[in-house]
C-alpha cells in the first residue's frame, strides 16, 4: 500500500505549494462568473438554466482542466530527478508503478476537489436564482467527465515528465500539448472540413478524429443538445456521428493509455 | 554472515568503463571505507548495489538477493551524496513518510531525529535547514528500519568537526548492532580509527582492499622518527643513527616497519641526551596517494 503513502505526501506538498488553493480559486471564480452571466445571451426563456450553466462551464473546462492537469503533473518526475529526491525515493522498497499511482491519486484528488467546489457553487447559485426544482444530472455528468479529462492530461504530463530530464523542458512541452489539444486541433479539423467540402473525409474520418481528442470528446458529451452545441462550438454539432460510445471510449481510454505509457517511461528512468 | 558480496563487477556506458572487475565483500558488523578521487567509480558502484543502475558484468548480492529487489531494498539504508528533500516539508513529516515506506514505526523516526540531534528543529520546514542539518535528516532516514547494510556516500561532507565525530559515533553504534557499513569519503584522517578495512578505487579499478595496518606494510612506506636531543649531542646522535640534523635540537630519521623497534632501541641507548621521540607512520593520506597513483605507473 505504498502508493497511499506517496499520495499522502503529495497531497501535503500540493497543499503547501498552494496548488490546491490555486486550482480551487481558479475553478470557483470562473464557474461563479459563468453561472451568473451564462444565461444572459439566451434570456430566461426556454432551456433549463442549469443546462445553460453547464454548457458555459463545459466550454471553460475544456481549456482549464487540461491546463490544471498538466500543471500538476509536468514537474512530478523531472522535478524530483532534478532536485535529487527521486533517487533516494526509488531506493525504498516500493515499485515505480506505486510511485506513479500515488502521485496520480493525489493530483486527481486535488483536481476533483477544485471541480467539485466549482460545480457546487454553480448548483448553489442556480438554486438560489431559480429554485430547487432542477435536475442535477448535467452537473454530475460534468463532474465525472471532468475527472476523466483531467486524468488523461495528468497521465500525459507524467509521460512528458518521465521522458525529459529538466523541468524547464517539460513545462515547455506540456504548454505546446495543451495548445494543440484545446485550440490547434479543432482549428486543423475545421480547416480540413472546409477544404473537403462535405466529401468522404467529413462523413467517415472526421467524427472519429474529433473524438480521438479527449478534450473534444468531453465537449461533445457535455453538450448533447445540438442547438446549444452550435451556439458554443461551430464544429461540435458535426461530431454527433461517432455517437456517445466513441466519446465515452475516448475519455476512458486516454487516461489508461497515458498512465500506461507514463509507467513504461518511468521504468526506464535512471535517476 | 556476508551482507554484501560484489563479484567481478563492471559497468560500461558505451565504450566508457567506469567500474572494472571490482570484487569486495562486507560482513555484518564490519565498517569499510571506500576511497577514491572524484570519478573513481565509487558512486557508480553504490548505485549498482542499490539497483538504480544496471550491472554490465559480474554480480552483486545484498543478503543473498538481487540489487533492487524488495528484500534487498528493505535491508539497505542509503545516504546519497548531496542528499535533498522537499523543502516545504518539515523534517518530521519527511522522516515519517520514509518510515511508512520502510514499514518502520513512526516512533522510530522520532527517536532517530533525536539521535541525530534534530529534535529541536523537527517541525521546521527543511527549506530553513543548514547543509549539516539536511545531512542529519539524510543520516536519520538511512537508519530507519534497522538496515542490515548501510551505504553512506560522502556522509560527512558539509559537517563540522564536532558533527563528524558524532556521526562516526552513530556509525560505530550501527556496526556494533550488526549492520554492515560501506562508506565513501574524502576526509581521510577521520577514517583511520573508524573503519576496519579500507578499499581504494582508482579509475574504476579496486587497487587496494585491506586493513590500514596491512596497507602500510604492503606499501613499504617509510616511518618517520623525529628525535629531540640535547643541543650538544645532536651531531653525535645524527652521525651514529644515520639521520638528518634538522635544527639545533632534533634529528630526523626514516625507517621501514621491521626496522622500527631496533632503531628505537638504539635511540633510547643514548640515555639522558634524548628528550623526546615522535614516531609517525605513513598517514592514510600518504597511503591513499601511494595506492591511487600506483595504477598510473
Amino acid at each position: 500500500m505504498s502508493f497511499l503513502t506517496i499520495a499522502r505526501l503529495e497531497l501535503l506538498i500540493a497543499r503547501r505549494n498552494m496548488w490546491v488553493a490555486t486550482s480551487v480559486i481558479l475553478m470557483g471564480l470562473f464557474t461563479v462568473v459563468l453561472t451568473l452571466t451564462g444565461g444572459a445571451p439566451t434570456g430566461t426563456l426556454g432551456v433549463d438554466p442549469l443546462i445553460i450553466a453547464a454548457t458555459s462551464i463545459t466550454t471553460l473546462s475544456v481549456y482549464l482542466i487540461p491546463l490544471i492537469g498538466l500543471l500538476l503533473s509536468f514537474d512530478a518526475i523531472a522535478g524530483e530527478a532534478e532536485r535529487g529526491t527521486l533517487a533516494l525515493s526509488l531506493t525504498y522498497p516500493l515499485s515505480r508503478l506505486e510511485v506513479l499511482l500515488g502521485k496520480f491519486l493525489a493530483h486527481l484528488l486535488v483536481l476533483g476537489f477544485a471541480v467539485a467546489v466549482g460545480l457546487s457553487l454553480t448548483a448553489g447559485l442556480t438554486i438560489w436564482q431559480h429554485g430547487a426544482d432542477l435536475s442535477f444530472m448535467p452537473l454530475i455528468k460534468l463532474f465525472v467527465t471532468s475527472l476523466a479529462l483531467g486524468a488523461a492530461f495528468l497521465g500525459v504530463g507524467y509521460l512528458v515528465s518521465s521522458l525529459v530530464r529538466q523541468t524547464g523542458v517539460a513545462s515547455g512541452i506540456v504548454i505546446i500539448i495543451w495548445l494543440v489539444c484545446v485550440v490547434l486541433y479543432d482549428l486543423g479539423l475545421l480547416g480540413a472540413l472546409v477544404a473537403d467540402d462535405g466529401g468522404v473525409f467529413t462523413k467517415t474520418v472526421f467524427p472519429w478524429l474529433l473524438v480521438a481528442n479527449p478534450a473534444d470528446a468531453f465537449r461533445l458529451l457535455n453538450m448533447p443538445d445540438v442547438s446549444v452545441s452550435v451556439l458554443a462550438s461551430g464544429i461540435g454539432a458535426a461530431g454527433g456521428a461517432s455517437g456517445v460510445g466513441g466519446q465515452v471510449a475516448s475519455l476512458l481510454l486516454w487516461p489508461v493509455a497515458a498512465l500506461f505509457f507514463a509507467w513504461i517511461a518511468l521504468r526506464r528512468v535512471e535517476p | 554472515m556476508t551482507a554484501l558480496i560484489i563479484e567481478n563487477v563492471g559497468k560500461k556506458y558505451g565504450t566508457l568503463e567506469t567500474v572494472c572487475d571490482v570484487s569486495l565483500n562486507v560482513a555484518a558488523g564490519e565498517r569499510i571505507a571506500l576511497l577514491g578521487h572524484n570519478g573513481a567509480g565509487k558512486t557508480t558502484l553504490m548505485r549498482m548495489i542499490l539497483g538504480l543502475t544496471s550491472i554490465s558484468s559480474g554480480q552483486i548480492k545484498v543478503l543473498g538477493s538481487t540489487p533492487g529487489s524488495r528484500t534487498a531494498r528493505t535491508a539497505i539504508g542509503f545516504l546519497p551524496e548531496n542528499v535533498a528533500f522537499h523543502g516545504s516539508l518539515s523534517g518530521r513529516e519527511q522522516l515519517h513518510h520514509f518510515a511508512r515506506l520502510k514499514s518502520a514505526p513512526l516512533k522510530q523516526a522520532d527517536d532517530l531525529l533525536e539521535r541525530v540531534g534534530l529534535d529541536h528543529a523537527a517541525d521546521r520546514k527543511i527549506r530553513t535547514y543548514s547543509k549539516g542539518m539536511r545531512q542529519r535528516v539524510g543520516l536519520a532516514q538511512a537508519l530507519l528500519g534497522k538496515p542490515k547494510l548501510a551505504l553512506l556516500d560522502e556522509p560527512t561532507s558539509g559537517l563540522d568537526p564536532i558533527s563528524r565525530h558524532e556521526f562516526y559515533d552513530i556509525v560505530d553504534e550501527l556496526a556494533n548492532n550488526g549492520t554492515a557499513v560501506l562508506l565513501s569519503s574524502h576526509a581521510l584522517t577521520e577514517l583511520e580509527t573508524r573503519t576496519e578495512r579500507i578499499a581504494i578505487m582508482s579509475k574504476g579499478v579496486l587497487v587496494a582492499n585491506d586493513s590500514l595496518q596491512n596497507l602500510r606494510q604492503g606499501a613499504l612506506m617509510p616511518i618517520r622518527v623525529n628525535v629531540t636531543v640535547d643541543s650538544d649531542a645532536v651531531d653525535r646522535v645524527a652521525a651514529e643513527t644515520g639521520g638528518t640534523r634538522m635544527n639545533g635540537r632534533s634529528v630526523m630519521l626514516t625507517c621501514l616497519q621491521d626496522e622500527k623497534v631496533p632503531l628505537l632501541g638504539q635511540i633510547t641507548g643514548f640515555g639522558d641526551v634524548i628528550k623526546d621521540i615522535d614516531v609517525n607512520p605513513a598517514s592514510l593520506e600518504d597511503l591513499y596517494r601511494h595506492y591511487s597513483t600506483m595504477g598510473d605507473k
